[in-house]
């Protein structure tokens, strides 16, 4: 008999791939929560329809494939994708945006390339960006705080919006947007975007009622919630804590470098922290394990790298946002970082092969 | 260069066929309707130049936004390749080896010119949209390849059949790929169809599907790329059924032993 000789590592910690999931899952509940307190019901829906169709996806998909579908469908990465893409859409977009969306995510991005832990990119961006490319004026449909629509956006009028574009009493999408003044709401980021090009200063911008009281109404809310529940997964190892601190510190840099150089242009480096999607991308998209890079190395080059690529395209680029395109650009160039971030093998010198 | 993957086991067979005894001629024109077999399935399925080769994959991915653009670029390219081979089977005989690819190059330009204007002429509104892509029809690999591979070796019969399968295997994966995108993209079918043949064909539009606003993702070029690819899988999926079918399981099972740790 022989002695079995395993290889490092010697000890594990016997987390499941579902477990894993259900508790980033958790972890989105307190932005999730954020998000229903100040624009509504409509995300709500969004996510229950995502997940919906990526269950129905997942298992069309794998019973083709002629996979174990109980063992992988309930795995809780679709779910995941679902919900990811549910946070990310416009709360009033419709209803087909959404299926199409996560069912490009499904098929598409994740099961065609091979299943979990094949796909190169994050499934959930591959299906956001798609969306963002192929339906430009639905993507835009986003929805001012609930404090600031002239309309009660109640669960049934929010319903009615994302199934047929009217709210039960018949007012349309655009006549939600519109506020008392008569001029369309957009987010903080857009809002801002728009009043650069016109040649307003930021001090000028952010007297709309969109950026409220602080920074944008509502939205520094759900950030703080996504903040709060990616610093519970950091605590709970969930997720790497290079990552998001390298892509937080990075967007902070390049603001403060943009800030600095011309304040009237430039938004404040906690209005980039505290405004679109910077935190539920910082905790929850840019630390896949399947995507990212996997050196602690690594992790920090990639968060660096989405950093300026977002803080880039939010100031230069034709989109308000750029968290999105950032993720995707880094899970591709995530294998050339891996490939140069290897980190020394115990009992190697430097440089040895 | 050569991608010589198409048969050559019949040269010369027009030039002896009239001087062989009576008994020959019936086993060589059964050869030769075995040779047309094979460039048919060559072309159309194994040997695809679209789905197979994947040659002249810029206009094929291109310009298939709609189906009619498919439609006239497939026409233009198997109308220039089956000249052209027939053109370069004709003088293979007297083309130095050395210079022969600009040779070719030449002929098939030649062919591309005379298409483009007499499109130019006849059917100005879908040479303005297939644009650049009708001149880009001289570097189309699937062209020279057919002329480098097949014409340049074999009688002009033969070639002409060659270029005409080749042509219509292309313009058929052309065609259903600007079908794929139109649909999902539009949700209509042979829009603009007047432009290619005339007032008369406006009559075959047909609206598949009312779609609020278009899937851009389906017009742009990323569509026609994951288009290709399901089309490709597609491909394969049908070719591995076909030979698990076929095969019978006659191999003999050898029974190994292995050490290793477990044991």
């Amino acid at each position: 008999m022989a002695f079995w000789i395993a290889s490092s590592p010697h000890n594990h910690n016997h987390t499941k791939t579902p477990n894993l999931m259900r508790l980033v899952i958790y972890a989105t509940l307190p932005g999730v929560l954020a998000q229903w307190y100040f624009f509504g019901w409509g995300n709500l829906i969004h996510i229950g329809l995502a997940m919906t169709t990526a269950i129905i996806c997942e298992f069309t998909v794998l019973s083709l494939r002629k996979k174990p579908i109980s063992h992988e469908l309930f795995d809780g990465s679709a779910f995941l994708t679902a919900l990811l893409i549910g946070i990310c859409l416009p709360a009033l977009a419709p209803w087909w945006v959404t299926v199409i969306g996560t069912m490009f995510a499904i098929v598409i991005g994740k099961q065609l390339y091979g299943g979990l832990g094949h796909n190169p990119f994050n499934p959930a961006m591959a299906g956001y960006v798609m969306l963002l490319v192929s339906f430009p004026l639905q993507m835009t449909l986003w929805q001012p705080p609930l404090t600031l629509v002239a309309v009660d956006l109640n669960f049934t009028n929010t319903l009615t919006t994302i199934l047929t574009g009217f709210t039960a009493e018949g007012y349309s999408v655009e006549q939600v947007r519109t506020s008392i003044d008569g001029i369309t709401m957009a987010t903080p980021l857009d809002t801002l975007k728009t009043n650069t090009g016109l040649g307003l200063t930021v001090l000028e911008s952010i007297k709309s009622p969109v950026f409220g009281e602080n920074l944008a109404l509502g939205w520094e809310w759900v950030n703080a919630g996504f903040l709060l529940g990616g610093l519970f997964l950091i605590a709970r190892k969930a997720i790497a804590w290079q990552t998001p601190i390298s892509f937080l510190l990075s967007l902070f840099i390049c603001s403060f470098i943009g800030y600095s150089i011309s304040p009237d242009s430039s938004a404040s480096t906690m209005f980039h922290w505290f405004s679109g999607a910077t935190m539920l991308g910082a905790f929850f998209i840019l630390t896949d394990p399947v995507t990212g890079a996997t050196s602690n190395k690594g992790r920090i080059v990639v968060g660096l790298l989405a950093g300026l690529l977002v803080y880039l395209i939010r100031t230069a680029g034709g989109y308000p946002d750029g968290v999105a395109f950032a993720v995707l650009l880094c899970n591709m160039s995530a294998p050339l970082i891996d490939q140069y971030t290897r980190p020394r093998t115990y009992g190697h010198q430097k440089g040895d092969k | 260069m050569s991608n010589e993957i198409a048969p050559q086991n019949s040269t010369e067979a027009d030039i002896t066929i009239d001087t062989v005894e009576q008994e020959d001629s019936a086993a060589l024109k059964a050869q030769l309707k075995a040779e047309y077999k094979e460039l048919a399935i060559q072309g159309l399925w194994k040997n695809n130049p679209g789905l197979v080769q994947l040659l002249g994959l810029c206009p094929l991915l291109a310009v298939t936004s709609t189906v009619t653009n498919a439609l006239g670029l497939g026409l233009a390219t198997m109308l220039v390749l089956i000249c052209s081979n027939v053109t370069v089977s004709a003088i293979r005989h007297w083309v130095p080896k050395e210079i022969r690819i600009p040779i070719f190059v030449l002929i098939i330009a030649a062919f591309v010119t005379c298409v483009q204007l007499l499109m130019n002429a006849f059917t100005y509104g879908i040479y303005q949209s297939l644009g650049i892509f009708l001149p880009l029809i001289v570097t189309n690999c699937a062209i020279i390849g057919r002329a480098e591979a097949y014409a340049s070796k074999n009688p002009i019969k033969q070639s002409a059949f060659d270029g005409l399968m080749m042509g219509l295997g292309f313009a058929i994966i052309l065609i259903l790929l600007g079908v794929i995108r139109e649909i999902l993209g539009q949700g209509t079918l042979f829009d603009g169809a007047n432009l290619l043949l005339g007032d008369w064909a406006s009559v075959l539009r047909i609206e598949v599907m009312q779609l609020d606003s278009q899937f851009l993702l389906a017009i742009l070029p990323p569509g026609a790329f994951i288009a290709m690819g399901i089309l490709i899988a597609l491909k394969n999926a049908i070719d591995s059924y076909i030979k698990s079918k076929e095969v019978i399981d006659t191999e003999q099972v050898i029974e190994r032993v292995r050490v290793n740790f477990d044991s």
